[in-house]
């Protein structure tokens, strides 16, 4: 199997957003490229969260471009089925784990032998192959966010855009769901990821993207963003000053 | 003599001994209504969705007009039914008046708009969880109705359960298409219908209670296990 | 359950319902009528004899006269078996319908209650009873339906010489519905009523209310019964339709109709005589 044209680099040109003329997200320029995970940190209502659906094209910019520059790209479904992304709260469908996990394979027109192979392997993956048979909806609130994750790794992204995603568990299954991340990343997905657990963001970053008030203020690898960081209002951040 | 203690009695009886007359016409309501309900549930269903998710210029008088349609008077349903139904009438070759499947077609239009309705609400709120997770999935929102239809099934059977209960205890649009004939198209409300005219008003109470029960009996059950399924999905 | 499995349960359901609304389709006739020959139990009386004897079923459409001439007009019925002679006559007249033979008739009577306002009771004068009701300004309840009984009502009002459009002062009332639920109105407010004789005997919700005006030759309803015009509609069932106006007709149906009695009165009289058509 050769290795499939890219969709990467992904760039966004001074893209901005807006709701009713106020605008939240202001003339951001960005590349990303295949490679270790960034993390986008910034206070509570920096923008984080719009920046990531405009990435993966939830939302649309008020003005500006987000281009795929990868051959790939050139093919809308394969820019449509070549990313993928998890929200802080999973949602799932009203079935069970095997069918959430089917779904969105039946819409890549994937065989159903391919597609119950995928599903199993991803399950495996993330440790739920026990729970393959019972209705989602049920599991705990771990359990969902890494079916969420087995979910979209089953479809084999490029990219991957997680937003908070472990915001709303308990040490235990931060740490599962961490580790599931890192086994992606290593399976050659671009991670793009928001946090506001600084030790995390420690755990996982390649670099890291500082958003304040809807602009980015640096980026910076993550080794050297936590040394020290360039901006003013990382700083604060870090040092806990940085509420709002 | 007390007409509602003697409906009482008599309702018991009519039960009891199993009266032939009587399941006859239970039988044919049931299957009339329920086959009103798969038909406008088919039907109901999928519209109901569509007009949730798709955004067409219009689409706000379609809503409207739907929401309108729940209160639809069954007479001037079943007059125009008749009118269509009838030999001289647009569809007089199929001669469906005055048999069962007229009535079918009577209580569709009747439900149809009141699955569609509900169901809309249902999938809209549906919608409104699962937009970005479906799209970011690769869905449309056209893509999205099948999927929504099935994960919203549990509220969905409400629409459903009041498109039931309007169709099994409406009189007026069946009787005109129905013309109430013994035997052929004679239902519960048609019956009551006529014993009232007759001046049996115990008889027509009894057959009230009966129609009542039956109407209970459907609804509970489906909501038990409505709510047994809903626990074991976590929905 | 898995979403296959109930599309096709759902569509299995759908099938078995439509399928058995289909069947019984066997032998059978449509025959408009009106409330008072289905109510009054007549029809459950004689069409089984019919239906035993032919193998045909007949399915009748129980309305007012007007009602169910306009069913046989617009070719809803095979046969139409109503009285109203002046409206029956019109609709052969338009060729609507053919071959109508006289079957029979009843009478209508004048119900009313116990304590009896306008002093009518045991009355055999019609006319005279129904200037004194108007006079005491008793309540009546008419149908007001442009059915039959309706239409025999009218004539009576008219012919006495009374205008009950403008009789005003509440006492005259329309309930604009069939023969039961305006007797159910009558006992509700002792009001005096015009029904045929059937219906008010097979009618159980009585009240305070008796039999008040009987006998007047004036009363007397007759019952006719014609084929609905197979060079109209092509459908109607000639054969059929012919059989059963015939078995009418007939001694044994005529035998029939004679035999059918609630508490030992006699509700209708057969009056067909053999080669009379009208």
């Amino acid at each position: 199997m050769h290795a499939p044209a890219s969709l990467l680099p992904l760039v966004l040109e001074t893209v901005q957003y807006g709701i009713n003329g106020q605008a939240l997200i202001h003339g951001i320029d960005l590349e990303f490229h295949p490679g270790p995970p960034t993390l986008v940190l910034g206070p509570n209502g920096a923008g984080k969260s719009l920046l990531l659906r405009l990435c993966h094209g939830l939302i649309s910019p008020t003005a500006g471009r987000v281009i795929w520059h990868g051959l790939a790209a050139q093919n809308p479904e394969a820019l449509r089925f070549g990313q993928a992304m998890v929200f802080q709260k999973p949602v799932l469908l009203r079935r069970s784990v095997l069918a959430n996990m089917l779904f969105p394979l039946k819409l890549r027109g994937l065989n159903a032998g391919i597609r119950f192979a995928r599903a199993m392997e991803a399950l495996e993956r993330v440790g739920l192959t026990a729970l393959a048979q019972r209705p989602a909806r049920v599991l705990s609130g771990g359990e969902q966010q890494r079916l969420a994750l087995a979910r979209a790794w089953a479809l084999g992204p490029q990219i991957l855009f997680l937003d908070e995603p472990a915001a709303a568990l308990d040490p235990n299954a931060t740490r599962q769901v961490e580790s599931i991340i890192t086994d992606i990343a290593a399976s050659g997905t671009k991670i793009v990821m928001t946090t506001h657990d600084l030790g995390q963001a420690r755990r996982l970053a390649g670099d890291v993207i500082f958003l304040h008030h809807g602009r980015i203020t640096e980026r910076t690898p993550a080794g050297d963003f936590f040394a020290g960081p360039r901006s003013a209002a990382a700083q604060a951040f870090l040092n806990g000053d940085l509420v709002w | 003599m007390n007409t509602i203690t003697d409906a009482f009695h008599l309702a018991l009886n009519l039960i009891w001994q199993f009266d032939a007359e009587l399941m006859r016409i239970i039988g044919l309501s049931l299957r009339v209504s329920l086959s009103a309900v798969v038909i406008g549930s088919i039907i109901g269903l999928p519209l109901g969705a569509f007009l949730a998710l798709a955004r067409f210029p219009g689409r706000h008088a379609c809503i409207v007009v739907l929401n309108a349609s729940m209160g639809l008077p069954p007479v001037v349903v079943g007059l125009v039914v008749y009118l269509i139904l009838s030999r001289s009438g647009p569809l007089g070759t199929f001669g469906w008046l005055f048999t069962a499947a007229g009535m079918v077609v009577a209580q569709v239009v009747l439900i149809t708009p009141i699955v569609a309705a509900l169901s809309r609400q249902v999938v809209a709120d549906l919608w409104s969880e699962y937009e970005e997770q479906l799209r970011s999935l690769g869905l449309t929102r056209l893509g999205a109705i099948a999927t929504l239809l099935w994960d919203g099934r549990f509220s969905l059977s409400t629409a459903v359960l009041a498109g039931f209960g309007r169709a099994i205890a409406e009189v007026g649009a069946i009787i005109i298409v129905g013309g109430n004939i013994a035997g052929v198209t004679r239902t519960m409300t048609t019956a009551i219908s006529l014993e009232t005219s007759r001046g049996d008003l115990a008889l027509a109470m009894a057959l009230g209670i009966v129609l009542l029960t039956i109407a209970i009996t459907i609804n509970a059950a489906a909501t038990t296990l409505g709510n047994a399924a809903r626990r074991a999905q976590g929905a | 359950m898995q979403r296959r499995h109930f599309l096709g349960l759902m569509a299995g359901i759908a099938l078995t319902f439509s399928s058995s609304l289909a069947l019984a389709q066997d032998k059978f006739i449509v025959v408009a009528s009106t409330t008072s020959t289905e109510q009054s139990g007549l029809f459950g009386h004689i069409l089984p004899l019919f239906t035993k004897k032919t193998g045909i079923a007949v399915r009748v459409v129980a309305q007012g006269t007007g009602q169910a001439l306009k069913t046989g007009e617009k070719g809803d019925a095979d046969v139409v078996f109503v009285h109203d002679p002046v409206a029956e006559q019109k609709f052969v007249e338009a060729g609507f319908g053919v071959d109508r033979k006289p079957v029979m008739y009843n009478d209508f009577v004048i119900v009313g209650p116990k304590s009896d306002p306008a002093k009518v009771m045991g009355s055999r004068n019609v006319l005279d009873s129904y200037k004194k009701i108007a006079a005491a300004k008793a309540p009546f309840a008419s149908r007001g339906d442009s059915s039959g009984t309706h239409a025999a009502e009218l004539r009576i009002w008219k012919e006495s010489g009374i205008d009950v459009k403008t009789a005003g002062e509440g006492w005259y009332r329309e309930t604009g519905s069939g023969m039961g639920p305006t007797l159910n109105t009558a006992s509700a407010m002792n009001a005096y009523a015009f029904t045929d004789r059937g219906t008010w005997l097979s009618f159980k919700n009585r009240g305070d209310l008796v039999i008040a005006v009987e006998g007047d030759v004036k009363l007397f309803n007759q019952y006719g019964v014609m084929l609905v015009n197979p060079a109209k509609h092509a459908h109607v069932k000639v054969t059929e339709g012919k059989a059963f106006i015939d078995w009418l007709t007939s001694k044994e149906g005529q035998d029939a109709i004679a035999a059918y009695k609630i508490g030992g009165e006699q509700l209708f009289f057969p009056n067909y005589k053999p080669g009379q058509n009208s």
